[in-house]
């Protein structure tokens, strides 16, 4: 029976030689995800479900990322629940404080998530491991607490849409782009409960990060995983990452698809998401005239060291715009020290940024960047959604990180062409 | 199922309408569903959390509860009263996260169109039936797994009984 890389791995976890779309299966966790919002009620199922112990310290992961450091006395019981029950259930991978960062870069940093591996997470944007050729997708915290007790998932599993991308990427487009410029094709919804397949000659050159940036999105187009091939590329980055042993799975080459996308990418300019969604997409040239007050680069979707370095090059030698807020997030301690060892900071200090910790902060509207009414914002992050930033009536900008730091300098949306 | 006749108020909701804007991630830093229901659609609806009744009815158009994973999106809805969603479509993330805290959804593009703000609507949820000022409307049946969750009172439940055995 011929089947696609995603339903492989589901099939493998749940005990079977094959799955096909629209089977309801149980399936082994090898991972088990939840950060500072999603952990508290997934700890108080758990609790409820009454069992002693979670399915295995080590597959347990619990991240504070989302209002740490702690934005306000509630965020901080909140952490303090985590890190008790962590710490009670002698978890071998909860981080916090100067060990913690987005969770979405630290568990792949830190060779947590591998090749092949059914990865379950309380948080939408669990889907960025599928980059890595496993089958990682989000729940909410009732799932996770029951996977945390049993080890297991019941999941419908999904077809499969492929999109192969063909053609040569012009100067400062990669895989932001190419995943918005996706979204806008498919809609919010036009991948709704179907596992995305990346394919192509254009993936396959794509660097790791911009991989993980795809993935990342997948569920902006309301899709359950965002999966890519494990190659030689995946494997350099494990390498200096992790010894642990995994197995790859492929498509098989005549495998059945719900739907096939070819898409030329030749023609894709950067791209630029209006609000009030992802799917809104505009090319950069055709941005018009929008004034913007800040500027955030970092996120689990554009908070790698390479984005760092991106936006970098733009900024070097300039200033962001008089009065605009330029905001720079490193995804993790380690990506936040190696900027700091490359010069990458000091030239986003001469710009005028500011630098924050590692965490999720201005994304979701939660600390270090909130937007007060009537403002604008470029983001690196992934949702532009009414309030996704702070008061609802400011307005997010989705970009990549060239545009992101270029649209600092000039104070509107544009390009580095335009500097 | 905890009732299978739900009778009340109609609240109206477009497509696309994203947990965001369900419950503001300002006010995630607690898990308590009452608190998450005084700021359920603060953005956007200002008032619902203090008009909703218990036993109304929720109505929305595509893709209802996209974006973010927070289960405090169906929680707030529910805390805040509603018992029932109709929607052309759910996001999957919400629409496992409702099942599983045994808020049960009906997917009909007919009640979704037909239906208004403010009327009243009987929902028989066994039957699938929708019936409001502007006609009877079916719904999708909801899938024998979500009914059996709903028929547990929620997954806690039915991992207790039927994983664990308690």
């Amino acid at each position: 029976m011929l089947m696609t890389i995603t339903e492989k791995i589901l099939a493998a976890h749940a005990g079977r030689d094959r799955v096909s779309p629209g089977d309801l299966i149980e399936a082994k966790v090898d991972v088990a995800l939840a950060n500072d919002i999603t952990a508290p009620l997934a700890i108080k199922v758990f609790g409820e479900i009454g069992v002693e112990k979670v399915f295995d310290i080590d597959r347990v992961v619990l991240v504070a990322d989302h209002f740490v450091p702690n934005k306000d006395i509630a965020s901080a019981q909140q952490v303090k629940l985590v890190r008790e029950f962590a710490r009670e259930q002698g978890l071998t991978n909860y981080f916090e404080g100067g060990e913690s960062g987005v969770e979405h870069v630290i568990l792949p940093e830190k060779g947590l998530v591998l090749p092949g591996q059914l990865i379950i997470g309380a948080d939408s944007h669990t889907c960025t491991y599928g980059a890595l050729g496993a089958f990682s997708t989000g729940v909410g915290s009732t799932d996770l607490g029951a996977v945390m007790a049993t080890g297991e998932i019941w999941l419908k599993v999904p077809p499969t849409i492929l999109l192969r991308y063909e053609g040569t990427l012009r100067p400062h487009v990669g895989g932001k782009d190419l995943i918005l410029h996706t979204i806008g094709l498919l809609g919010v919804e036009g991948a709704l409960y179907c596992a995305m397949e990346f394919s192509g000659s254009v993936i396959r050159k794509l660097p790791m990060h911009q991989r993980f940036t795809m993935s990342n999105m997948a569920i902006e187009a309301g899709g359950k995983n965002g999966i890519i091939e494990a190659d030689e590329t995946t494997l350099g980055y494990l390498a200096e990452r992790t010894s642990a042993r995994f197995e790859i799975f492929r498509s098989d080459p005549d495998a059945h698809y719900d739907r096939v996308i070819d898409i030329d990418v030749s023609g894709i300019e950067p791209q630029v998401a209006f609000p009030h969604l992802p799917s809104n997409v505009r090319p950069v040239s055709e941005a018009g005239d929008v004034p913007i007050d800040q500027v955030v680069i970092g996120s689990c979707t554009n908070g790698w060291l390479e984005d760092l370095r991106d936006a970098a090059r733009v900024l070097k030698g300039r200033k962001a715009s008089p009065g605009l807020r330029l905001i720079v997030m490193p995804g993790s301690p380690l990506i936040y020290k190696t900027a700091m060892q490359e010069g990458i900071l000091e030239t986003f200090l001469e710009a005028g940024a500011v630098i924050g910790p590692p965490c999720c902060g201005p994304c979701l509207g939660g600390h270090m960047g909130i937007l007060a009414s009537g403002e604008r914002a470029v983001a690196t992050t992934n949702r532009n959604f009414i309030g996704r930033m702070g008061h609802p009536e400011s307005e997010v900008y989705l970009a990549n990180p060239l545009v992101a730091a270029a649209s600092a300098v000039l104070g509107r949306i544009g390009g580095p062409d335009e500097l | 199922m905890e009732k299978m006749r739900v009778e009340g108020r109609i609240w109206k909701f477009g497509d696309d309408v994203d947990t965001d804007v369900i419950i503001p991630a300002r006010y995630l830093n607690v898990s308590d569903e009452a608190e998450l229901a005084k700021n359920c659609f603060a953005d956007i609806r200002p008032g619902f959390a203090t008009d909703v009744a218990a036993g109304d009815i929720l109505v929305a158009g595509k893709n209802f509860g996209c974006g973010s994973s927070r289960e405090h999106a169906p929680l707030a809805i529910k805390a805040a009263g509603i018992r029932v969603i109709i929607a052309e479509s759910f996001a999957r993330i919400f629409y496992r996260n409702a099942f599983n805290i045994g808020l049960p959804l009906l997917e009909s593009v007919e009640a979704s169109l037909g239906l208004s703000d403010g009327d009243k609507a009987v929902v028989d949820l066994a039957a699938g039936m929708i019936e409001g000022a502007g006609g009877v409307f079916p719904a999708r049946p909801i899938p024998d797994f979500m009914a059996q969750l709903i028929a547990a009172g929620g997954l806690v439940e039915y991992v207790r009984e039927v994983k664990i055995g308690r």
